[in-house]
């Protein structure tokens, strides 16, 4: 684990000289400032920060932040993370990316990221549209969508992010809209805390090319019945009223209303996020209504340092080999006079 | 079936081509390196030339099945696995059919005579026996009924199945072979002994199969002792026989240790050069870390990765795998981090020929990423200096903050030679760029050394340093996005000097042979030890203005490339490709008029091809 710090930040020691350049009113500006205020809570070195992103939108976010960071090439970023995080352990290393970063050009990397189990953070800024390049559909966009790229409607049906990064065996994996920054905020804190590879989803709308997309599911006059915000340990309620929660019927998660057909609040499943079967959360990361938020699955599990780590102590340990001279002149050599 | 003509006195030559060949499945890779390492600690000088298909297991006996090793031990100089054979062992017909031109006239076949059955002429497309039907008249053939020998020889040992017995013939043969040359079991017997130690059955079977050939040869007197090869007179010291491969592994080794950095290797595996990863995982206990990404482009970018966290960061692969890591390559050259990608060239384009050795990768390595994205481009020349070049590759690329692209090749990267071992004490010293405390005031990661133009270079986890590199143009100092014309401009022609100012950094191309006169043959990477024998041969013929200049760095070119080929009347250039070195030397150097020789079969250049074609331009 990263190493802690006694000297407090404040949100300002987190903020480069970069002038900001998104548009006004993306929601970009709301995961940046969250993380600007998160860092300081998480007990972590400045210097010990480093933001890897590839290419769009999203990936400008380490100009910004007064850390180490590298914007790096399109959806390359879980490979260079990667070898930032095995070259040096202690850092706390975190992924920016988008849609499209992650899910088209990058999947391979993506679901390979998640696999191996790395003690690295990805922030997935998901916006169901390619932003930077102005306007096409992207592995998110919905089936029918008009899109600069697809006019008449889009025909590719989308992924699912969590349900593609459960597949891929995700540990951790949280959800969450991109207009409330202090739950954004928690997240962060939550993902860095966690040992292993942890995976963000922010719903973040884009003015400018799908404005709107998430108003259905995030608006602050929806969001409690149109959300059902998970936390570990508690019952899956949800409701303006706090009268409507999840149960399980045979093989699917089925919403039902309290106090009605007898239902109390006794017969609401209860969500264990640290499960190791991810079955269940799979079953929430599809679920359209309401649409699940919070941190569905935290299981944790042995990351990949930590294997390496102890394999490269017991060989150590047992190995003649201490400089490479010893390997030079071990085995069949011979000596010409 | 032997005649008094076969039986020959013991003879001493300087040197002889042996080549062991069979199916895939025979183990002529194992015979092979057997027989090399015995002759080697014997005090020989080796080269070798392993040359095999791409399918794992071909079907049996068929002819593009056939698996050949052949070596060339000398008691003089050996630079090449040799053109010509003095002996061939062939453990069936398809591998006789497809190797006998490469036999001297009047020299010796072994013949696994058992493996000529009706179904293995067939398959070899032979319409009649070449043992009987007098077409072998001009050679020297010894049939040997090995497999049923080697069945023979079993009896009584417990445990084995048909598979195991069959399989062991091939020590038959490298029994038979190492009493002809004089050379002592105890080698092979002692890797018996480490490679089955816990299967004693199997150490017991081996050995027992080895003695048989070695005792058929001697106790039965069928075949006479007919050349003795004294050790070779080599440099004092100690040596090791050395794939091009590991030695290229053990060069990273060495300079991660002299640099006082870890190792970071990222890679995937590809033909022909995944032995460097199997040789780095080994390596744990220095440190070394080497990661198996899920494709070539995850492999480089986590070498970025770590590169950017401060390790000797590297990268493995082969042409097809160069093409997939061309974009990370070109963030690694603007982001100006140290990171050295290894290109053992192999048969292109595409997937092309994967086993076989060509040098079409250098346009690649020179100009395949997009933008103006200048690298350092150098290339080791034999299997042995795969660990100098190696060593060399991390040093430049420490000490200037850039990619450096190290080529290879299939045939020195398989091939082995002695190496004379080289103690990390006695390498030179390789500076490194790190700021290790933040100065007072400001520091940027684009402030450049006077010298060398080379960056500073930050590692996370140091105070004060905090910065932000990226693929977007940035500017000269700050490293700050900056795309301003002219601030473009300079930093492209800032990233171009740096690369050319690598000159002052690397020694002078030194010329071999002459100084001076009527032809100055030149030659990059792989083909060092066909071109070195061939001008040595002509030279000794008699053509003594004939020079050899063989290049090992290429971007940027030796300072003093153009003086050296002022005093020169003709020049040819050789390469295995259709002339891509040629192409750089002309963009160059225009005042020259540079010949071409070039072939492009997946082999390598033989001495006599290329002597003869020296010879048409003097002449």
């Amino acid at each position: 684990m990263e190493a802690t710090t006694e000297q407090k930040y404040t949100f300002k020691d987190f903020a480069s000289d970069q002038e900001v350049r998104w548009c006004p009113g993306c929601d970009d500006y709301v995961i940046l400032r969250s993380m600007q205020k998160a860092l300081p809570e998480m007990g972590v070195k400045k210097e010990d920060v480093v933001f890897i992103s590839g290419i769009g939108c999203s990936s400008r976010f380490p100009y910004y932040m007064d850390t180490y960071g590298m914007h790096s090439i399109h959806g390359r970023a879980p490979g260079i993370a990667s070898g930032v995080k095995l070259a040096n352990p202690n850092l706390s290393v975190w992924v920016m990316t988008g849609d499209g970063d992650a899910m088209a050009i990058g999947g391979n990397h993506f679901i390979h990221v998640l696999r191996r189990n790395i003690n690295l953070n990805i922030v997935l800024f998901n916006n169901e549209i390619y932003g930077l390049t102005k306007g096409q559909f992207s592995p998110t966009s919905l089936v029918g969508q008009k899109t600069k790229s697809s006019p008449y409607g889009n025909t590719q049906p989308p992924f699912t992010p969590g349900e593609l990064a459960l597949g891929a065996g995700a540990r951790f994996f949280g959800r969450i809209g991109g207009n409330v920054p202090k739950d954004i905020t928690q997240m962060l804190i939550d993902a860095h805390k966690f040992k292993g590879t942890s995976l963000i989803e922010v719903l973040q709308n884009c003015v400018i090319f799908n404005d709107g997309c998430f108003n259905n599911i995030t608006d602050k006059n929806v969001k409690e019945d149109k959300q059902i915000f998970l936390e570990h340990g508690k019952p899956m309620i949800f409701g303006k009223d706090r009268d409507k929660g999840l149960v399980l019927n045979k093989l699917k998660l089925e919403v039902v209303t309290i106090g009605e057909n007898g239902v109390t609040q006794e017969d609401l499943l209860v969500h264990d996020a640290k499960e190791k079967d991810p079955t269940l959360h799979q079953m929430l990361v599809r679920l359209e209504h309401p649409v699940a938020t919070g941190i569905i699955r935290s299981f944790e599990d042995v990351t990949l340092e930590e294997r390496e780590d102890a394999l490269t102590k017991q060989v150590k340990a047992n190995s003649k080999f201490k400089k490479t001279d010893d390997l030079f002149f071990s085995g069949e050599t011979y000596v010409v006079k | 079936m032997l005649t008094d003509k076969m039986k020959l006195q013991p003879e001493v030559v300087e040197a002889v081509v042996i080549r062991f060949v069979g199916d895939s499945g025979d183990g002529m890779q194992l015979t092979g390196t057997q027989f090399t390492d015995t002759s080697a600690m014997f005090g020989n000088d080796i080269a070798t030339f392993p040359n095999y298909p791409s399918e794992i297991r071909a079907p049996q006996g068929s002819l593009y099945g056939v698996s050949g090793f052949q070596v060339h031990i000398g008691s003089v100089e050996v630079s090449t696995p040799g053109d010509n054979l003095d002996l061939l062992v062939a453990m069936n017909p398809a591998g006789l059919k497809t190797n006998l031109y490469a036999l001297k006239p009047g020299h010796t076949i072994i013949v696994d005579s058992d493996a000529f059955s009706k179904k293995n002429l067939e398959k070899a497309q032979y319409a009649t026996n070449p043992l009987e039907d007098g077409s072998l008249e001009n050679y020297r053939v010894i049939q040997v009924d090995m497999s049923s020998l080697t069945k023979e020889s079993l009896k009584g040992v417990e445990g084995l199945d048909n598979k195991s017995i069959t399989r062991s013939k091939n020590m038959f043969a490298l029994g038979m072979v190492y009493w002809m040359y004089g050379r002592s079991k105890e080698h092979t017997i002692d890797f018996f002994n480490k490679k089955f130690k816990k299967q004693p059955h199997l150490i017991e079977a081996n050995t027992k199969v080895l003695n048989a050939g070695y005792y058929f040869a001697e106790t039965l007197e069928l075949i006479p002792n007919a050349y003795t090869i004294s050790p070779a007179k080599m440099n004092p010291g100690t040596y090791r026989v050395i794939m091009g491969n590991t030695a290229t592994a053990w060069g990273f080794l060495a300079a991660a240790e002299k640099a006082g950095l870890e190792l970071f290797l990222g890679s995937y595996p590809i033909t022909p050069a995944t032995d460097i990863l199997h040789e780095l995982v080994k390596h744990k206990h220095f440190g070394v870390k080497a990661f198996q990404a899920e494709d070539e482009i995850a492999g480089i970018a986590s070498a970025i990765g770590a590169s950017f966290a401060g390790d000797l960061a590297i990268t493995t692969t082969s042409g097809p795998g160069l093409a997939l890591k061309g974009e990370a390559l070109g963030l690694a050259m603007i982001i100006e981090l140290p990171l050295v990608v290894v290109n053992v060239q192999r048969g292109g384009p595409s997937t092309g020929l994967p086993t076989k050795t060509e040098q079409s990768d250098l346009l690649q390595a020179m100009y395949g990423r997009n933008g103006e994205s200048p690298v350092i481009v150098i290339a080791a020349s034999t299997p042995s200096n795969c660990f100098n070049f190696a060593f060399e590759a991390s040093r430049l690329a420490l000490e200037h903050m850039t990619p450096v692209i190290l080529l290879t090749d299939g045939y020195i990267a398989n091939g082995s030679a002695p190496w004379k071992i080289q103690s990390v004490d006695d390498l030179p010293e390789i500076k490194n760029r790190i700021t290790k405390v933040a100065p007072e005031g400001v520091w940027h990661p684009y402030t450049r050394d006077v010298e060398t133009l080379a960056r500073n270079w930050g590692i996370p986890g140091t105070p004060g340093l905090e910065h932000r590199v990226g693929g977007l143009e940035k500017d000269s100092v700050t490293g700050n996005v900056n795309q301003a014309p002219e601030n473009h401009q300079k930093m492209t022609e800032i990233r171009a000097e740096k690369i050319k100012r690598v000159q002052n950094n690397i020694p002078e191309i030194e010329t071999e042979f002459a100084d001076s006169g009527d032809l100055l043959v030149v030659g990059w990477g792989g083909t060092y030890g066909s071109l070195h024998s061939s001008v040595k041969q002509i030279n000794k013929e008699g053509y003594k203005n004939i020079g050899l200049a063989h290049f090992n760095y290429i971007n940027p070119l030796p300072k003093n490339t153009e003086a050296v080929f002022k005093k020169f009347k003709k020049i040819v250039v050789c390469e295995l490709n259709a002339g891509q070195f040629v192409k750089i030397l002309r963009i160059n150097f225009d005042e020259f008029k540079f010949l071409q020789y070039n072939k492009i079969q997946g082999l390598p250049f033989g001495n006599n091809e290329l002597i003869e074609e020296f010879k048409k331009i003097v002449d």
